[in-house]
């Protein structure tokens, strides 16, 4: 059993990262993500790596593109508006097949919003949130020692499929403090024959690019990565199921709302209710399968979310809207109590699906 | 007899999609031409931008990335940082480097990023057919400014040599032309002193080339470059505006 | 004695070589179309050249190459 630390959900998505092997942060500050930037700026100068303070979210996701598109691993942090920024970068990176590690760390939107938790950045991290059609791989922790693990999990992945893998955390995820285990599970590097490491005039020079003039070719690009796309939901979703075998009710939360909906449950089992949850652990590739399944046993769903509904689209067209799904949320950085979540399944239960 | 002029190794035998005329060829080939001097093609990692040059990463032969419109100075940051061992160089037109582009600029300046910018001024937006760019003239007619460019309207010139000259963390900063032979050869001269700094380590350096677009100006190849001597010049002076090692030497 | 050879098909016709020279021995050769469908440059009298390369600096599509 590996010795446990107690730190913030932020600090371990930073030391986690530095034990993946990233030597590279760039970053701005905002809250609540800030403890990753300054975790990195002490770190980072100590073993040989790079933090820098970049003067904009954009000039920090190209600073990414930069060092991504020479192989090594990299990655940036920040909070919902300053991802919108980087959302340029991001549809860059994809359109160039780059893979970078991004955490949003997120708070309440729209516009300047709230500094408080939030899970409305659901549609933008995982329907594109820049220009094109493209995915990333989005990763939902709903605990510290996941705020760790999944981010040695997501350079993995986005080495692997050379794309980007974000983190989509909360501002309750960032803050709060747990014991969290940093051991790291060492994988093979992948090979980068494309990286830009100069030709030593010994090879044709490589070229990381998005630009394709000709239409048959920008098409061929973007069939090929819709293959990539395919293969990647069928081999790398994630999701953690509790209490689905006997369920009537099926609860589908990710992050911290699953946490509290996880107690919602619990409660409602202890009076006797028949209710189980789907965690989406990715929520792109999202847990279709699963939840299909579900919706040939279950009468109802649940969308327990801190948004006005986001996540609650997947999840009708996972199950076909072969059953009544309602949604649970509150938003603006208010979080649902295990008593709200309690009371939607009760009444879920009573009305057997049938509202 | 021995060839005295023939086209550098460092350039692919792509053929430039330029404008007849159009001097970014000519500049094209005095990075080439430097690259192959200091022997540090094997080493050098260029990023290319957005505007006419967003194909430079198919004429030069070095490795390449494409950075987004006004983002190439924080790309190359990015490829500095992971291996400062490498000779990175930004080749920007003026929309790029001086509009949309103006925050990476200066930044990259302001922390004395070790890599070379080259940067390309002939007053206008070619690739998308002529409109205002930040450095268009005053008085100057184009798609976007028919009128010609009225400054109590839309603002004045930006001159960059002159703005990155106050910003402390700029290494060397000149100004250069191509209109002729001579101004060629001293454009030349400037480039290779960015490389030399950025092997040398001593930080960021930009040329800005004065150069021109025969066809958004509605001119001849021949003319355009008289109306760089006329117009051009005297609004942007040639000259050396920063060079803080040579200030230490004196 | 020098001797320039132009790599016609790339040539854009543009002239810059053309004003470059300070002997006005290249011209654009108006009775020609090369691949492009411009009228390449030409040498009109090599026994004149000196060798200085100014039409290749000026040249912005790298066409020329100049041996002396």
């Amino acid at each position: 059993m590996s010795e446990k630390v107690l730190m913030k959900g932020n600090e371990a998505i930073a030391e986690a990262a530095i034990r993946a092997g990233c030597m590279h942060y760039f970053g701005y500050p905002i809250t609540p993500q800030t403890e990753v930037a300054a975790y990195m700026s002490k770190r980072m100068p100590k073993i040989g790596g790079t933090f820098l303070q970049a003067e904009s979210e954009i000039a920090a996701i190209n600073m990414v593109i930069g060092v991504s598109s020479t192989g090594k691993r990299v990655m940036t942090s920040s909070s919902s508006p300053g991802v919108s920024l980087k959302s340029e970068g991001i549809s860059y990176l994809a359109g160039c097949d780059l893979p970078a590690l991004v955490v949003n760390v997120q708070r309440g939107g729209p516009g300047l919003g709230g500094i408080q938790p939030s899970q409305s950045d659901y549609y933008q991290s995982t329907k594109g949130g820049g220009h094109g059609d493209y995915h990333n791989i989005v990763l939902a922790p709903a605990s510290v020692q996941e705020m760790a693990s999944l981010t040695v999990k997501g350079f993995d992945l986005a080495d692997k499929y050379r794309m980007v893998a974000m983190i989509l955390a909360d501002g309750t995820m960032g803050q709060m403090m747990e014991p969290v285990s940093l051991d790291v599970e060492k994988t093979e590097p992948v090979e980068k024959p494309w990286a830009l490491t100069g030709t030593k005039c010994e090879r044709e020079h490589n070229i990381v690019n998005s630009l394709f003039l000709k239409p048959e070719e920008l098409e061929i690009e973007n069939f090929k990565r819709y293959e990539k796309y395919k293969y990647i939901e069928e081999n790398e979703t994630m999701y953690e199921e509790y209490l689905m075998d006997d369920a009537e009710v099926c609860v589908v939360a990710f992050g911290i709302t699953a946490r509290v909906a996880k107690n919602a449950v619990n409660e409602a089992r202890a009076k006797g209710v028949k209710v189980g949850m789907i965690r989406p652990i990715t929520l792109w590739p999202f847990p279709k399968k699963p939840l299909m399944a579900a919706a040939e046993k279950v009468n109802s769903f649940i969308c327990v979310e801190m948004n006005m509904g986001q996540m609650i689209d997947d999840v009708r067209l996972a199950i076909e809207c072969k059953k009544p799904v309602e949604l649970c949320n509150r938003v603006g950085g208010m979080i649902p109590t295990p008593e709200e979540v309690l009371a939607k399944i009760e009444s879920a239960a009573k009305n057997g699906g049938a509202q | 007899m021995s060839v005295v002029f023939e086209k550098p190794h460092a350039l692919t035998d792509a053929v430039l999609h330029y404008c007849p005329g159009c001097t970014h060829g000519i500049i094209h080939r005095l990075v080439a031409e430097v690259i192959d001097e200091l022997g540090i093609e094997g080493d050098t990692i260029a990023v290319a931008s957005v505007g006419c040059s967003v194909m430079a990463y198919n004429y030069f032969n070095v490795d390449c990335v494409q950075a987004a419109h006004g983002r190439a100075p924080a790309v190359a940051t990015g490829v500095k940082r992971s291996d400062p061992s490498k000779i990175v160089f930004t080749y920007q037109g003026d929309g790029d480097l001086a509009a949309i582009g103006t925050a990476e600029t200066v930044h990259s300046a302001a922390r004395r990023e070790n890599i070379t910018v080259i940067f390309v001024n002939n007053a206008i937006y070619g690739m998308t057919g002529g409109q205002m760019a930040p450095t268009t003239l005053p008085g100057q007619v184009t798609q976007t400014s028919p009128y010609g460019r009225d400054v109590e309207k839309v603002g004045y010139p930006v001159k960059v040599c002159e703005l990155l000259s106050n910003v402390d963390g700029a290494a060397y900063l000149e100004r250069v032309a191509v209109n002729n032979v001579q101004n060629v050869k001293k454009a030349k001269k400037a480039i290779k002193k960015a490389f030399q700094n950025q092997i040398e380590g001593k930080g960021f350096s930009l040329v800005e080339v004065v150069s021109t677009c025969p066809t958004n100006w509605g001119m001849t190849p021949q003319k355009a470059l008289e109306w760089v001597d006329e117009k051009m010049i005297p609004y942007y002076p040639l000259g050396v505006y920063k060079d803080i090692y040579a200030e230490e030497e004196k | 004695m020098a001797k320039v050879t132009f790599e016609t098909d790339l040539c854009k016709g543009c002239g810059l070589c053309v004003g470059a020279c300070p002997k006005g021995i290249v011209k654009l050769s108006m009775d020609v179309l090369n691949a492009k469908g411009h009228h390449p440059a030409e040498v009109t009298e090599p026994e004149k050249c000196i060798g200085c390369a100014f039409c290749a600096t000026m040249c912005p599509d790298c066409v020329i190459k100049v041996e002396r």
